[in-house]
Formats: C-alpha cells, structure tokens, sequence
C-alpha cells in the first residue's frame, strides 16, 4: 500500500510541476498576479509530494518490503540499516528520485530565500526549475519508475553492491547531486532573466551566492568521491580520469569559472552575456554527468547502474534543455549591453583569462570523454583516451593558473599600474621559485624540475595571498567574509598542487607475493606479514591479514586489509586498511591466496595523499563563507538604494 | 617605455603563442594516448596494431588460469566465442575477475602472439559485461551465423 502512495505522490508531483512551469511564465508575460502568486505554493506542494515518494520508498528499504522491485534488488534480511536507508540512492531509480527531492528542495530554498526579489522575476526562475523537474519526473514515471512490483514476492533480497556499503556512499552522492542540481539555481535565474530581457548587475548578485553554494557542494562532493575511491582497492587511487568522475569534474571547471566571471558581474557589470552563457553551460554540464553516469554509453570502472534505452530520454531531454536555453540566448543576448569599462591590466582582465584557462581545461576534459562516444556511434571503432593525456593537459593548464592565482587577487578593479604590483610580486616570485627548487633538491640530491615547479607554484600562490590578507590587516581594512572565503579556497588550491605534486613525485605502489614472516620495505617503512585470520562481520565473512608496520627499528602500527565475501551473492571485496597521518599514508589491501600460505598483496606509501582532500576542504569553506558574507543578507530596501547607486555610478 | 597599443598588440600576441602551443602539445598528447579497443578475432587478423598499446576484452576461458608459483605472475586466455588470445599480467586481479567472465586488458602484442597487460579491468556488478565485449561477442555470434548460412 505504502508504495503505491509514494508512486501516486509522484504522480501528483508530476502534475504540479507542469502547472508550476507554465501558469507563473504566463503570468509574468501579462503581469497577471494571481498567476504569479501559484509559483510559491506550487513548489511548496511540489517538496510535500516527492518528499513523500522518497519517504515512502526509504520506508519500503527500512521494512524491507521486497514485492518492491527496486528494493529486493538492492537490499537484503541481512543489511544494516544504514545501507537500508542510503541504499535508495545505490542505483538508478533512487538516485533519480533523490535528484528530484534535491531539485524540490533547491526550489523551496529559492522561495524562502529570495524574498527581495521582484515577484515577476521570482515566478520565472521557479517556473524554469519546474520544467527541470517536470523532465526529471516524467523520466521516472515512464522509463524507471522506483515503485514497481515484483510478483511473486522473492523470499529474500539481491544484496546492495558490497563495493557500495560504504560510509562514503552515505554522503558522497547527495553532496554530489547537491551541487549538480544547484547549479539548475544559477541556470533558472539565467534563463528567467533573459526571458524578461533585464540582466543588470542586481542578476549577478542575487545568482551569485546560489550559485557559489552549489559549487561548495560540487566541491566537496567530487573530494568525497575521491576520498571513498581511494578507500577502495582497484579504483585506480584518488583520481582516475575515469568518465564518470570527469562527468563531475566539467561542471566543476565551468561552475568555477562562472563564480569568477559573477564577480565581475556583480562588482562592475561586465561580461554579462558570458556570465549567462556560463551558468547554461555549468547546468548543461551537469546534465550531461547524469546523463553519462546512468546510461552507461561510456566504459568507466564505476558505472554501476546502466541502461541505454534510459540514456536516449536523457538525451532528449538534454537537447530540449541545452537547444532551448541556447536559443533563448542567441535571441536575447543582443540586448544584453555591458557598461563597464576597464584597462588591459585589471582585476576584470585577469578574471578574464581566469575564465579561458578554466574553460581550456573543461574543453580538454570535454574532447578526451566525449571523443570516444562520438566516434563510436558513427561506428568508427572503440577507443579510449589514456590517463597520460589528461595529466598532460593539466600540468600545462595549471602554470598559467597557478602564476594568474599569484597576481589577479592584488590587481585593482578598472585598471592598475604594472610597476605597483611587480614591485612586491617579483621579489615573491623568485623566493618560490628557489625555495620549491631547492626542497626536493634537498630531499633527493639532484635537481627535480617538476616536483620543484609544482611546489614553487603552490608557495607563490600560498605566499601572495598570505601577503594580500597581511597587508590588509596592517592597513586595518575590513575584511569582509567573501574576501576571507577567497583566501581560504585560494590556500585551500596551493594545500592541494603540494598534494597533488608530492604523492605523485614521492609516493610508492608494489604488488607483492608474500608468505607469513616475510616483510617488505617500502620507503622505510617495513611491513611485516603476519598471516591471515578469519573475521566475520555483520553480513558478510572475510579473510584478514595482520600485516605489522615497522619504523626505525620499532613497531608503529598494524594494518589489518580484509578480503570479504557478502552473504548476498558470494561477491569478493577487498577492504584497504590504511595507516593515516598528515604526512603520509600506508596502505594495504589483499589480494588473492596464492596457495601454501602465500598472499598476493598490494601496499601504498603515499606521502602527504591528505592534502589533497584538506585543500579540497578549504576551498569548500572557502565557499560557504563567502556566501554568508553581510551583503547578501540585506533588506529590500538597502538593496534598491545600492541598485541605483550602482546605475548611477556606471 | 613601449605605449599602450603596442603592449596590447603584445599581450594579444602572448596570448595567441600561449594558445596555439597549448593546442599543439594538447593533441599531441591526445594523438599518443588514444587507446583502440580489439577483439580477440580482429587481433588474429592481424588489425591490432604491433608497436603502440591497445585494449582487448572478451571472456576469460574456463580453466585457462595459469599462475606462477614464485611470482604474481598470471597468465590466462580471453575469447569472443571465435579466436583465442592469451594474456599475461604481472600484479593483482580485479576482485571480480574469474573465468567466464567479461574483462578488458590495457596492453600491447608480443612478437610471439602473446598479450602483455598493463592493466586488466573488471565490472563491478558481476552480471555486468562490459560493452565492448558484448558487442565483440555479438559481432563474432553474427560472423558465425553468415558463414553457416553461406554453407
């Protein structure tokens, strides 16, 4: 019973959108309040009724009604409840209904919110997510719908994807769609403001802190996802070029240049039509990922549930949205004047170039995923584009970032006087680059030029925003909580490059063959086979290896890697243990017995793996502060007053 | 001191340099790192190419696992129901790799016909095949069909 409520919740919600995406669009074509006014109340109703679906499927998991279809798949008797209740978003049908809640509560946050809006501009921007989620319901109620039954009842359920109980699992996909969906907020306000023709610097201000929020979300949902990979064994370490994590990773590179290209937007009203052109494509971007993670049209070690006849809807759908917006653009953007003007030598310039290098990087990621697809459905063979090329195009994207990340935050907005910069940055330059030189000079003995480029462009962005925040504070200037977040996300990309650069330059992987009482040493640390126990857990057995680690002749800790077998379907799982610190992980993961006692084994010494996350981190919060800076929490009226204050200016 | 058009002209220049060597060394690199993928049957035909790495897949044979008593060295065969390649691998199988099942190998040719694997890949969901090698089984499934009806 409860399930047909939920399916009948969804249909009702099915409905509402498409009220809520015609009725207030019309309204505001002829000023009509009452039409208007449907917008609010429709996204409310809309939020009950998929909030209801989804509360009626996770009750169906945490009861364990297996006539659901979707649950006997993915659940059994012997689950934990945990894996019950993020087991909803463990394949495709739930993870769609998630995207739609998450969809709803964007909605409603935008309601909530935004209550300074003009109302005509408001019924617009929830009319456009409503057509968002209209597409999104209809793909569940005719191509996958979560609700359906199975007859006759199965006794017990098809286990969850061991790979998938995993604490990572419980919040990396909502992070993820958290940041996916929200950029549909920056994508609504585009296309309502250019239906109604007015795109001012009042736009970006209100898209800005949406759109800065969802990319937070983006953010730490692609960290955790890294994180959880690298938790498990074969997943190719913390990042893989694998399609399904560039799907996310293209939205990110676009969502970070539009925060940028916003800010010049809101601060002097320049490059607006490209700022619009950015958010369609940050939210197309988006679609796409989901588009490429559930239909499985491209080979990726994590695609996990797949169907193509589900990917020809999201196809279509992508054309509508994508097509659409893009025609609405070319139509309105005409009208679109910016009024700013600014000197080669400004903070809008390197802004400017901020974007292209970003978008370089997109389109380098665009052309090595989506290469293969095309040429495979013109039949022209299957190939697949190797990691070496990314990692190519990365390092060679990242010099002019790091050196632009060095410069841009000091330069004036409308122009700036060269030598007034140089004067400081030269002498910063150099220090950073002989400093990262020298380190793994020192460390190795011989010159090492791109461990040392590496490390010099992480201390020459450290250094010049260290050196920006300090002579603010001496001049006791205001620091305002953007300016804060800025250096925080700023810091947080030098703490990632030394990450990134020191576990790839000084980080060891071995396969090994090991016997109980051999040991093997791995950048002096000596790891010391012990043999194998059997451990049984809550659903499942496993093989455990006691592997101690030595270190300067003492014993520093043991690692216990597991191979486990799950009661559901005899399915084998490796478990990595891994000794973390903040300088330097060990790792051990097991592989197969090999007979008389022998194990295959695989073990990581993987120097300073944790900046790479911390940075992550950092440049999470360095978002949420800015969001939560005074200016965007002010009343009406102050902000009518600085809307025309800011016309006057210009 | 170089005047204000001049030092734009400059800049549009830099600009332009930096651009165009990035698109060269971009598809350098994606020219080097294009991996095609072949089945066990064009391989035997000889379309693999000899000196550049490729991907093969098809279905591990049943008993064909051989390992190496002192190493981690693996050595097993893969079909699509047609020919036979044999694959050699040093290091640690995926979990889900087992005989019958679907994998795809990242290698190159041995003179002497055999695959050397750099990395082997299985799916995850173990009902899972993964594409190429479904749709090499069904072009070998069809191959067989037209040849029979052609007897």
């Amino acid at each position: 019973m409860i399930p047909e409520l939920g399916h009948f919740a969804l249909i009702i919600a099915f409905a509402v959108s498409i009220v809520q995406s015609i009725v207030p669009l019309i309204g505001a074509e002829k000023n009509n309040a009452t039409l208007i006014s449907i917008a609010r109340p429709a996204a409310l109703t809309q939020l009950l009724f998929v909030g209801l679906a989804y509360a009626a499927l996770t009750h169906a998991f945490i009861v364990l009604d297996f006539s659901v279809l979707y649950v006997s798949q993915h659940s059994n008797l012997v689950q934990p409840l945990m894996y019950r209740i993020s087991g909803v978003w463990g394949s495709h049908e739930g993870s769609l209904l998630l995207w739609s809640l998450i969809l709803s509560l964007w909605t409603i946050a935008v309601a909530v919110y935004s209550k300074n809006l003009p109302e005509i501009l408001m019924a617009r921007v929830l009319a456009v997510m409503a057509m968002i989620s209209t597409g999104f319901l209809a793909f569940m109620l005719f191509t996958s719908n979560p609700f359906e039954r199975i007859f006759p009842t199965p006794l017990d359920g098809n286990e969850l994807n061991p790979l998938l109980q995993d604490p990572g699992l419980a919040i990396h996909p909502p992070m993820l769609y958290m940041g996916y969906v929200g950029f549909s907020v920056a994508f609504a306000f585009a296309v309502a403001a250019l239906l109604g023709g007015k795109l001012d610097a009042t736009w970006a201000r209100w898209s800005r802190p949406w759109t800065t929020i969802a990319w937070s979300f983006l953010t730490i949902g692609i960290a955790l996802g890294s994180w959880w990979a690298y938790n498990e064994l074969g997943w190719g370490g913390w990042w893989f070029w694998d399609p399904v994590e560039n799907a996310s990773f293209m939205p990110w590179l676009v969502g970070t240049a539009l925060i940028h290209s916003l800010a010049s937007t809101e601060k002097r009203g320049v490059f607006k039509s490209w700022t619009v052109l950015l958010a369609i494509l940050a939210f197309s971007l988006s679609l796409l990922g989901t588009f490429i993670v559930r239909s499985g049209v491209l080979v990726s070690v994590h695609a996990f549930a797949t169907d193509p006849a589900r990917g020809v809807f999201i196809l279509a759908f992508l054309v509508v949205v994508v097509g659409g917006s893009l025609a609405l653009y070319a139509w309105r953007s005409a009208t679109v004047v910016s009024y700013g003007r600014f000197q080669w030598f400004s903070r809008e310039s390197a802004l400017l170039l901020n974007n292209i290098i970003f978008l370089t990087a997109a389109a380098a990621v665009f052309v090595g995923t989506m290469y293969p697809l095309v040429v495979d459905a013109f039949g022209l063979g299957k190939i697949s584009v190797g990691r070496p090329y990314f990692d190519t195009m990365f390092s060679l994207v990242a010099i002019p970032l790091l050196l632009l990340l060095g410069v841009g935050p000091a330069v004036r907005w409308k122009g700036d006087d060269w030598s007034r910069v140089a004067k400081v940055m030269v002498l910063f330059f150099i220090v950073s680059l002989v400093l990262g030189l020298l380190l793994p000079f020192l460390v190795e003995e011989k010159l090492n030029l791109s461990t040392g480029l590496g490390l010099a462009g992480a201390l020459w962005v450290a250094l010049t925003t260290l050196k920006d925040l300090f002579s603010r504070l001496l001049r006791n200037l205001k620091l305002p909580l953007s300016y804060v977040g800025m250096v925080l996300a700023h810091l947080g990309v030098a703490i990632f490059v030394v990450g990134v650069t020191v576990v790839t330059s000084y980080g060891e992987e071995k396969d090994l063959r090991m016997v109980p009482g051999s040991s093997y040493n791995i950048s002096g640390y000596e790891f010391r086979f012990q043999g194998v126990r059997k451990v049984n857990g809550p659903n499942y057995v496993a093989d455990e290896a006691v592997i101690e680690v030595w270190h300067d002749n003492e014993k520093s800790g043991e690692l216990l890697p597991q191979k486990r077998v799950y009661s559901g379907k005899g399915n084998p799982m490796t478990d990595a243990s891994i000794d973390k610190t903040l300088f330097r992980d060990l790792y051990a993961a097991l592989g197969e017995e090999l007979g008389s006692g022998a194990w295959s084994m695989r073990v990581y010494y993987k120097p300073m793996i944790r900046w790479i996350w911390l940075g992550s981190l950092f440049m999470t919060f360095g978002g949420v502060l800015a969001v939560s800076d005074r200016r965007y929490r002010q009343s009406i009226k102050q902000k009518v007053n600085e809307k025309f204050s800011v016309t006057s200016r210009a | 001191m170089m005047n204000k058009r001049s030092r734009r002209k400059l800049l549009i220049i830099a600009v332009l340099f930096g651009v165009s060597v990035a698109t060269v060394l971009g598809l350098t690199a994606f020219q080097e790192n294009l991996l095609y993928f072949y089945s066990p049957a064009q391989v035997k035909a000889g379309e693999a190419p000899d000196n550049h790495s490729f991907r093969i897949g098809g279905l591990v044979v049943d008993g064909s696992v051989k390992r190496a008593t002192d190493s981690l060295q693996i050595q097993f065969d893969v079909t699509d129901n047609t020919e036979i390649i044999t694959i050699e691998y040093t290091g640690i199988l995926p979990d889900l790799f087992r005989e019958g099942q679907g994998i795809v190998a990242m290698g190159s040719m041995q003179a002497d016909g055999k695959f050397i694997a750099q990395e082997v890949l299985a799916k995850h969901d173990e009902n899972y095949m993964p594409p190429e090698v479904a749709d090499a089984l069904k072009a070998a499934e069809l191959a067989a069909k037209k040849k029979a009806g052609q007897i």
